[in-house]
C-alpha cells in the first residue's frame, strides 16, 4: 500500500525544551495507526504538528508528496487532513444535526454571497449537505438525536458527533485526538467498532491515544513516542514485547500497557 | 416555510411606521417626535452592526468611530467637494468598510476582554483625529452642511429636494425608517442563510470551525466590515440631519450606548438592537424629569435588566410564546 501521510524529521522546540525531537515515520493508505506514549511524551504537539495546528521548527509533513506544515489550519483541511479534537469540542449551541451539517463547508461550491442571496448553486448545495448529514448521523448511530442541542448529549455521544464533523469534511485522513478518553468498555468497544467501520468506507486514520487495551485491539501499527523521540514503530505484537516501551511504561511511569 | 406566516408582522410593522406613527404626530403635533424617533431608526442601524460582530462572538465598543468617520466622509464630500448627499451615503459606508478591514485585519486576531478594548480606544482615537487632521476642520468641526438635494435617476425625479421640502422632518424619518428596514432585512437574511450559521460556528468554537475548513479570519473581517458599513451609513444622515457634524458628535459613551442597546434587546435575537434603541433612548428621556437621579436610576435599572434578563428583553416575548 501506498504512503498516504509522511512525516519526516519532525523538530518542535518551544524555547528550551524539545516538545517533538526529529520523529518520522509515514501513514499508509487505509490503515489506522496510532501514537501512543506516556503523558508528556508530545503526542499532542505531533498531532497539532501534523493538523498545521502549530507549525514545525523543522522537518514537515506531507500528505501525498504535497508539503502541508505551515499551511492555515483551514488549508490543510481543504487539502484533506482533519482533525478532532481532545476535548469535546463540538458548536455547543446548534443541533445535532446543523453541526454536522456546518462541517460540509469544504464542498461548498456557492459562495458567501450566494448564500446570502439564496441563488440556486447555494441551494443545491444545502439540500446536498442535509443529505449527506443524515447519512453520517446514520452511520454513527446519531439519527435519533439530529434534532437535540448538542450541548445535551451525553459524553459517548459527543465524542461520535466530533467524528461526524470531521467525516462531513470528506477527508483523505482523519487524525482523531484521544477518541477513548474518559470513556467506560461498552463505549470503548462501541468507538473501537465505529473507527472499524470509518476504515471499511476507505478511510485513513491517525490517532493519539491512551488507552492501551483499545489501541492494541484497533490499530493496524503503533508508533510509540517517549520524551519527544520515536522509540517504537511496530505491528500491536511487535510493540507489546518491545523493551524500550515497556520500560518507558512501566521503568518511569506506573500505568498498565494492557499485557 | 415560515416566510407565510411572517408576512403579518412585517406588515404591521410597516403600517405603524409609515402611517400610524405619521398620522398619529400630525394629530398631536408633536412634530419634535420626528427627530426622536429619526434618532433611534439611526442609532439602531449602527447598534445593528455591533449586533452583528456580537454574532461572530466579539465585544465591539467601538461603533462610535464609524459613525464619527461616516459622518465626516459624508460631509467633506458634500461641503468641500459639492457632491450629492445621495453618492455620498453609499461611499460614506463602503469607506468605513474598507476602514474596518484595513483596521479588523490585526485585531479581530485578538478575543474577548482584549478586542474590546481596541476597539473602545478606536473611538478615542476617531475623535482625536477628527481634531488633528486639516481636512476635517478640528474642533470647529463642519458647519452648515445643506440639507440632501434631489435624487434623480435618469431624469426621474425619486426623492425631492429636502430644503424645497415643507417638512423635511417627515422626510428624514422615512429615510431613516426605511433604512433601518433595509438593514435590519439584510441581518435578518444573513443570519438565517448558511452564512449565519458558519458566523454561530466563529462564536462557538473558532479552532473548529477552522479544522473544519472555515477561513475564520476572512469570515471575521467581512462580517466586521457590514457592521461598520451600518455605522459609517447611520453617521452619514446624522451629520445631513443635524448639517453639522464634530470630533464629540459620536463619542466613547455612543460606543457603549449601541452596545448596550444590543444587550438589552437580546443577543439572540435580530431585532434586539432595534427595540433595545428605542427602550433606551426612550427610557433615558423619561428619565428626564428625575434630574441628577437620572444616571443613578438608568444604570441601576440597566444592572437589573442583565441580571434578572441576560439574553435580553425579546427573551420575555420567547418565553411566554414558548408556554402559550
Amino acid at each position: 500500500m501506498a504512503d498516504l501521510l509522511e512525516v519526516s524529521a519532525l523538530t518542535k522546540r518551544f524555547g528550551g525544551l524539545v516538545a517533538v525531537n526529529n520523529i518520522s515515520f509515514s501513514v499508509r493508505e487505509k490503515e489506522i495507526l496510532s501514537v501512543i506514549g506516556p503523558n508528556g511524551a508530545g503526542k499532542s504537539t505531533l498531532f497539532k504538528l501534523i493538523s498545521s495546528f502549530l507549525r514545525p521548527t523543522s522537518g514537515e509533513v506531507r500528505l501525498k508528496g504535497e508539503r502541508i506544515s505551515d499551511l492555515a489550519p483551514h488549508i490543510a483541511a481543504r487539502k484533506g487532513v482533519v482533525r478532532t479534537f481532545q476535548e469535546t469540542t463540538i458548536f455547543k449551541n446548534m443541533s445535532v444535526r446543523d453541526n454536522v451539517i456546518i462541517a460540509h463547508h469544504l464542498r461548498s461550491t456557492a459562495s458567501l454571497l450566494g448564500f446570502f442571496l439564496g441563488t440556486g448553486t447555494a441551494k443545491a448545495d444545502e439540500a446536498a449537505f442535509g443529505a449527506s448529514a443524515d447519512e453520517i448521523l446514520a452511520l454513527l448511530g446519531l439519527s435519533s438525536l439530529a434534532g437535540e442541542i448538542a450541548r445535551n448529549l451525553p459524553h459517548g455521544h459527543l465524542r461520535a458527533l466530533g467524528i461526524a464533523i470531521g467525516l462531513a469534511t470528506s477527508p483523505s485522513i482523519l487524525l482523531l485526538d484521544e477518541p477513548f478518553a474518559g470513556m467506560n468498555h461498552d463505549e470503548t468497544m462501541r468507538m473501537v467498532a465505529m473507527v472499524r467501520r470509518l476504515r471499511e468506507r476507505g478511510l485513513t486514520i491517525l490517532l493519539v491515544e491512551h488507552d492501551m487495551p483499545a489501541v492494541m485491539k484497533i490499530s493496524d501499527r503503533i508508533v510509540v513516542l517517549n520524551f519527544g523521540q520515536k522509540i517504537a514503530e511496530g505491528t500491536p505484537a511487535e510493540i507489546q514485547n518491545n523493551d524500550k516501551v515497556i520500560e518507558a511504561y512501566l521503568g518511569s511511569e506506573d500505568e498498565a500497557i494492557g499485557l | 416555510m415560515t416566510r407565510s406566516v411572517k408576512i403579518a408582522p412585517v406588515a404591521a410593522f410597516l403600517a405603524i411606521v409609515f402611517i400610524a406613527v405619521p398620522v398619529l404626530i400630525s394629530a398631536s403635533g408633536r412634530i419634535d417626535l420626528y427627530y426622536t424617533l429619526t434618532s433611534v431608526a439611526l442609532l439602531s442601524i449602527a447598534s445593528a452592526g455591533v449586533w452583528l460582530t456580537f454574532y461572530i462572538g466579539r465585544i465591539n465598543i467601538g461603533q462610535g468611530a464609524y459613525a464619527l468617520m461616516g459622518g465626516y466622509v459624508s460631509a467633506i464630500l458634500v461641503v468641500t467637494y459639492g457632491w450629492s448627499f445621495w453618492l455620498t451615503l453609499p461611499v460614506a459606508g463602503l469607506f468605513c468598510a474598507a476602514a474596518s478591514v484595513l483596521i479588523g485585519l490585526p485585531i479581530l486576531r485578538l478575543r474577548g476582554v482584549y478586542f474590546a478594548m481596541v476597539t473602545l480606544v478606536l473611538t478615542e482615537v476617531a475623535r482625536l483625529l477628527a481634531l488633528a487632521l486639516p481636512i476635517t476642520n478640528g474642533a470647529k468641526g463642519m458647519v452648515s452642511i445643506p440639507l440632501p438635494g434631489a435624487l434623480t435617476i435618469l431624469g426621474l425625479t425619486i426623492i425631492p429636494d429636502f430644503a424645497t421640502l415643507h417638512n423635511s422632518r417627515l422626510a428624514f424619518y422615512l429615510l431613516a425608517v426605511a433604512l433601518m428596514l433595509v438593514c435590519f432585512a439584510v441581518v435578518y437574511r444573513l443570519v438565517h442563510s448558511r452564512v449565519g450559521k458558519l458566523c454561530q460556528s466563529l462564536q462557538q468554537n473558532e479552532d473548529l470551525a477552522s479544522s473544519i475548513g472555515v477561513n475564520i479570519a476572512y469570515l471575521r473581517v467581512i462580517a466586521y466590515a457590514v457592521s461598520s458599513f451600518f455605522g459609517g451609513v447611520a453617521g452619514a444622515i446624522f451629520a445631513a440631519i443635524s448639517q453639522s457634524i464634530y470630533p464629540s458628535s459620536f463619542t466613547v459613551t455612543d460606543s457603549v450606548n449601541f452596545m448596550l442597546n444590543c444587550f438589552l434587546g437580546g443577543l439572540g435575537y435580530v431585532f434586539g438592537p432595534m427595540l433595545g434603541t428605542l427602550v433606551l433612548y426612550f427610557g433615558w428621556d423619561l428619565l428626564f424629569q428625575t434630574g441628577r437621579f437620572q444616571l443613578l436610576i438608568y444604570s441601576t435599572l440597566m444592572i437589573v435588566l442583565m441580571l434578572f434578563l441576560p439574553n435580553g428583553l425579546l427573551s420575555l416575548a420567547a418565553t411566554t410564546r414558548k408556554k402559550g
